[in-house]
């Protein structure tokens, strides 16, 4: 019954979301408020019949209903709970239900806090939001239904991959999404804005909270993604440039473009077609990953299973979605009245040229991953297109993006004064270059670009600390007056310094692991010892452990350094009979300095040793950076989120004035 | 002017389209490297022997007079699953009766003598391929990558990737097992 149930609120949430894409958009063209109320209602109703939806599915995979297809293919009974409730988004159509949700949630958040925004394009965009949701439900009722029955029931389910069978990716989905899918919202109000021909700072103003939410979702979704292949694949890197890590990442990186343009629009009134271009196409880039995701256009070790008839239905949603809006830019955006002016050393022209980096970045990204295809398309013959490519495309982008990040807050609006800003970093720069050196000297040596970028990662890190230092005179003010200070500093400056530096954090882990990363990968029997910076690792062989649903060796590995203990690390190779795989687990030593890594892989060939192992050790300097500088992201952007500019809108002019008045009566 | 800057990015993701339209083709699968070396000759190269080994080169003409079916592999020791593969290959070369040849891709000769003093030679002969040159002739997209030859020296088989796991050995052992019969009806 309860599948039935799911799939009747399915079809009530398409038929509301139709109502929702018309009704609203005609009422704002002819100035009907109760047409444009109707927004409000009926954006409730989509994401609660949504909800009903979800949890019906959900619900199914936690009793193990195996009269459903969706939960014998990706669920079995022996599974812990958690990895249970995890199956839910783990197949096509469940993660699908997922992004129609997430996506009627956005626009329930406007729904009920957009009461600041006008009711006109408030219904607008609502109204377009709807659009993309008609898109998507009716793909999922008319291609990818994951409420289908299966009769007679098989007795027990295929298991969920094993793969993602963990923690970090149970919850990786929905934060990813959560920023992909949050986008749409902002594409949204950019459609709007276009339809009414109208973008103004407090059009930028209202966007910009929901872009640094569904940017804040989509850093933490990418680093949790990239925590989980670094443990759980065994092979020590945390990004291998894969598409689906791309397509993924390729909205980040747009998404940064749009944080950074929408100020200028909200302060300066500049940039309007830009930010509107933006919008667009970050949201465009989420589509093509879901797209890309689910057509098997690309090779990819993570891509559901292959549908060419869904890839066409998508490919019509995606022509519609991003051609449509972008027609609509072509023949609205040149209208639009041009922003102020400012001189080449400024702080519009310093976001000028991040935003210009960021697209070219973005640019070099969907090129290499695309370029398979087009060269396919064009010779016939196939190629792949590996990380040289992107690391020798991508980094010299992010170098100067970073040198100038380090520079960008100083800068003024309209013009800036260059003498002053050499004057108060000259010294950062100087002690930047020599602790780069420092830190080559005292590694012997290493690649003169990680010198390079060591010293940019430690640049942007100190400048930033200084531009904060500055805005609140700490050390050139009593430490009381610094703290005031730093109480009146809006929220989002506080946030700024944060996600800056937490980048500047994240670039060191970066460098560390790639440059000074050290590897063995040994066969080794009982008692073999291994010696890796520093550490001798003494294996002690195997014992079979079992767990709910799979068998696993674990072997053991006595750590000591200089004879002294340091740990016992236990890295696993685990074997799920139901679905008839194997996983390896890491087992990894974390310290600031550097993590220590070990994986166990298949058994050597029978006849080199009895019992012996391939086992794989690495030492990875300062990877633990990484995911500090991620958390500094998102928390700096949660910051930001919270500032009250953002929370509350703009101040109301009749109520300041009000305020005035008050204490002379 | 200012009109057609706008309509730019409408018309780059039209061309784009039309790449993913052509590439939704369901005839198409992404996953399967087809090589234009099958049923062909094989290409002519010729390789010296790795240096610091007693195993002797590789070359076309040797390929040619062979008289049987010979598995020719291309591997390299800075590739991790090619020692996974080892094994596979050493227990063919014991029970199969394969004779296997060797092609030492990009790589260093000390590594590769290290390597195969480690791991045991099951090989043949092999040639070291330091400048990937070999490698283009073949076109191979990656190591490892293994070659079933007929016994008149064409290529009939090409699997990219390791040859581990029962999936992958069977199906390998498969085209062995046919390039082994064809030949013998030849005969």
């Amino acid at each position: 019954m309860t599948p039935e149930i799911g799939q009747f609120a399915l079809a009530l949430a398409l038929v509301l979301a139709l109502i929702q894409s018309v009704l609203p958009m005609l009422g704002a063209v002819r100035n009907n408020s109760l047409w444009m109320q109707s927004a409000t209602a009926t954006a409730i109703g989509q994401c609660l019949f949504l909800a009903i939806a979800f949890a019906a599915l959900m619900r199914s995979f936690i009793v193990s209903d195996f009269t459903v297809v969706n939960v014998v293919q990706n669920s079995n009974s022996l599974q812990p709970l958690l990895f249970k409730i995890a199956g839910t988004w783990g197949s096509h159509e469940g993660s699908l239900l997922l992004w129609v949700l997430i996506l009627a949630v956005f626009g329930l958040g406007v729904a009920l806090f957009g009461s600041n925004i006008p009711a006109a394009l408030r219904a607008r965009t609502l109204s377009v939001q709807a659009w993309i949701s008609v898109g998507f439900v009716s793909f999922m009722l008319l291609t990818s239904n994951p409420f289908e029955r299966v009769f007679p029931p098989p007795a027990d389910g295929t298991d969920l991959n094993p793969l993602l069978q963990d923690i970090g990716l149970a919850l990786h989905p929905p934060l990813l999404y959560f920023g992909y899918v949050g986008f749409s919202i902002v594409f949204s109000f950019a459609v709007a804005a276009l339809i009414e021909g109208r973008v103004d700072a407090a059009w930028a103003r209202w966007v910009r909270p929901w872009t640094l939410a569904a940017w804040m979702s989509l850093t933490a979704g990418i680093a949790l993604g990239s925590w989980w292949a670094y443990y759980e694949l065994g092979w020590g890197g945390w990004w291998f440039w894969d598409p689906v890590e791309n397509v993924s990442f390729m909205p980040w990186l747009l998404g940064t473009a749009l944080l950074h343009s929408a100020i200028v629009t909200e302060k300066r009134g500049a940039f309007k077609s830009w930010t509107i271009l933006l919008a667009i196409l970050t949201f465009s880039l989420s589509l093509l990953g879901t797209f890309i995701v689910r057509s098997g256009l690309l090779t990819s070790v993570h891509a559901f299973a292959v549908d060419p008839e869904r890839g066409l239905y998508i490919l019509g949603l995606l022509a519609l979605s991003i051609g449509g809006s972008l027609a609509l830019f072509a023949w609205r955006a040149p209208e639009m009245e041009r922003g102020g002016i400012f001189a080449p050393i400024s702080r519009e022209a310093g976001l000028l040229l991040n935003n210009l980096l960021l697209a070219v970045a973005t640019g070099t990204v969907l090129f290499g991953t695309l370029y398979p295809l087009f060269y396919e398309a064009m010779t016939d013959d196939k190629i792949s297109v590996g990380p040289p490519f992107f690391n020798a495309g991508f980094i010299p982008i992010m170098l100067p993006l970073v040198f100038l990040m380090g520079l960008g807050p100083f800068l003024s609006w309209k013009r800036a004064d260059l003498r002053g800003l050499v004057q108060r970093l000259g010294a950062i720069a100087v002690i930047s270059a020599l602790a780069s050196l420092a830190v080559w000297y005292l590694t012997t040596g290493g690649p003169a670009l990680a010198v390079l970028a060591l010293a940019l990662a430690f640049w942007l890190f100190l400048a930033t600390l200084r531009e904060w230092a500055g805005r609140i005179k700490l050390f050139s003010a009593p430490f009381s007056e610094s703290r005031r200070r730093a109480r009146n500093l809006p929220r989002a400056a506080h946030g700024m310094t944060l996600a800056h530096a937490g980048l500047a954090i994240g670039m060191m882990g970066f460098i560390g692991s790639t440059a000074w990363k050290t590897e063995e990968i040994v066969f080794v029997t009982p008692g073999t010892t291994v010696a890796i910076a520093g550490f001798d690792v003494r294996f002690d062989g195997t014992e079979r452990v079992s767990g709910p649903n799979y068998v696993a060796d674990r072997g053991a590995l006595v750590v000591t350094r200089d004879g002294e203990p340091v740990t016992t690390l236990y890295p696993e190779r685990r074997f799920y009979p139901v679905a008839q795989s194997t996983t390896t687990e890491s087992a990894i030593r974390s310290t600031i300095a550097g993590d220590l890594y070990a994986s166990l892989a298949t058994p050597a060939s029978e006849e080199v040793a009895n019992g012996a192992w391939t086992l794989r050790i690495l030492y990875e300097p300062l990877v633990l950076f990484i995911w500090l500088g991620a958390v500094m992201l998102v928390l700096g952007g949660a910051m930001s989120l919270s500032d009250r500019r953002l929370r509350i809108g703009a101040p109301k002019r009749k109520a300041a004035i009000a305020m005035q008045v008050e204490p002379a009566e | 002017m200012k009109r057609i800057v706008f309509l730019l990015p409408i018309l780059l993701v039209v061309v784009m389209g039309g790449f993913l339209l052509w590439g939704l083709n369901p005839e198409r699968n992404p996953n399967e490297i087809p090589s234009v070396l099958i049923a062909q000759p094989i290409p002519e190269f010729s390789l010296e022997p790795v240096e610091g080994l007693e195993t002797p080169g590789l070359n076309a003409a040797v390929l040619r007079e062979m008289d049987e079916v010979v598995v020719v592999n291309v591997f390299a020791s800075w590739c991790v699953p090619c020692r996974a593969e080892h094994a596979v290959l050493t227990r063919m070369v014991r029970e199969d009766g394969v004779r296997l040849m060797g092609i030492n891709y990009k790589d260093k000769p000390a590594d590769a003598v290290k390597w195969l003093d480690n791991l045991g030679n099951p090989y043949e002969r092999i040639g070291s391929d330091l400048n990937g040159r070999a490698g283009i002739e073949w076109g191979i997209s990656g190591v490892p990558e293994t070659f079933i030859i007929g016994a008149d020296g064409t290529v009939l088989y090409r699997y990219v990737g390791p040859v581990v796991g029962e999936a992958a050995e069977s199906k390998f052992l498969i085209a062995l097992a046919q390039a082994r019969a064809e030949q013998g009806e030849g005969e």
